[in-house]
């Protein structure tokens, strides 16, 4: 235990040095964490690959709620939701984005693992419902029909 | 600093419902403007929402979230009373911070 605490106040303290001497900018270091959690991947494959869940287990028991039809793709109300108890992650991919990955939700203890939010959908699309719960990767997807593209094409 | 929010967080028992209206023009990049160019891309990359002072969602996006990002989740744990405090950063380093009590 004390490795550890020792281990994480070093990399705080050598991580915040650096971002004092103007070293490390803030925002490089949320950059690099937003980077590696596979937002600029460009494909579903590359994204899952980019989270660690390319083994990712189809489920019944995790959801993406949307229309189906959506009329206008700039705006697609969404939502996960798992009935896994211990789900502590979820994500959403639109698989034909030009990058698929569209958000990832960290959750606490106490947090419901049903989150909604709107997103962009290029055209018609399976849209995937990523979760994480005991240590496994699960996921789950919905054929979400666009009409009018959104991505300012 | 950015533009506010609206939040708004109920409590039914002990479970609270958070809604928040994010304004934001989430800019994918590949938007071309009028006269042709691409308009950059400025998006929130992160949003950090907090019951008091226990973290309650950890949230990244990218650039497929819609514009004026909506979000909508519930916890365990909180009461009237208790402030919900939410944090966005987006691609340019910019942030804001809006708070709201749970009615």
């Amino acid at each position: 235990m004390n490795e550890k605490r020792r281990d994480a106040l070093r990399i705080a303290t050598v991580l915040g040095l650096a971002i004092t001497a103007g070293i490390l900018k803030p925002t490089d270091v949320l950059a690099a964490d937003w980077k590696s959690s596979g937002f600029d991947a460009k494909s579903l494959q590359e994204a899952l690959a980019a989270l660690g869940a390319d083994k990712a287990a189809i489920s019944t028991d995790i959801a993406v709620n949307g229309p189906d039809i959506a009329e206008n793709g700039a705006v697609v109300p969404v939502s996960v939701s798992s009935n896994v108890p211990n789900t502590e992650f979820m994500a959403i991919l639109v698989e034909k984005n030009p990058t698929p990955l569209s958000a990832t939700m960290t959750l606490p203890a106490g947090t419901e693992a049903n989150v909604s939010t709107r997103v962009k959908m290029g055209g018609t699309s399976n849209v995937h419902a990523l979760v994480k719960a005991n240590g496994k990767w699960l996921i789950a997807s919905k054929e979400i029909k666009v009409t009018l593209g959104g991505c300012g094409g | 600093m950015g533009n506010p929010m609206r939040i708004r967080a109920n409590a039914t028992g002990d479970v609270v419902e958070v809604k928040v209206l994010m304004r934001h023009d989430m800019e994918t990049g590949q938007r071309k403007d009028a006269s042709g160019k691409a308009v950059p891309a400025h998006f929130i990359q992160t949003l950090t929402a907090k019951c008091n002072d226990k973290v309650v969602l950890d949230m990244m996006m990218g650039t497929s979230i819609s514009k004026d990002p909506f979000l909508s989740f519930k916890f365990k744990g909180g009461a009237k009373g208790d402030k919900i405090t939410i944090t966005w950063k987006d691609n340019t380093g910019d942030s804001r911070t809006d708070e709201a009590a749970v009615s």
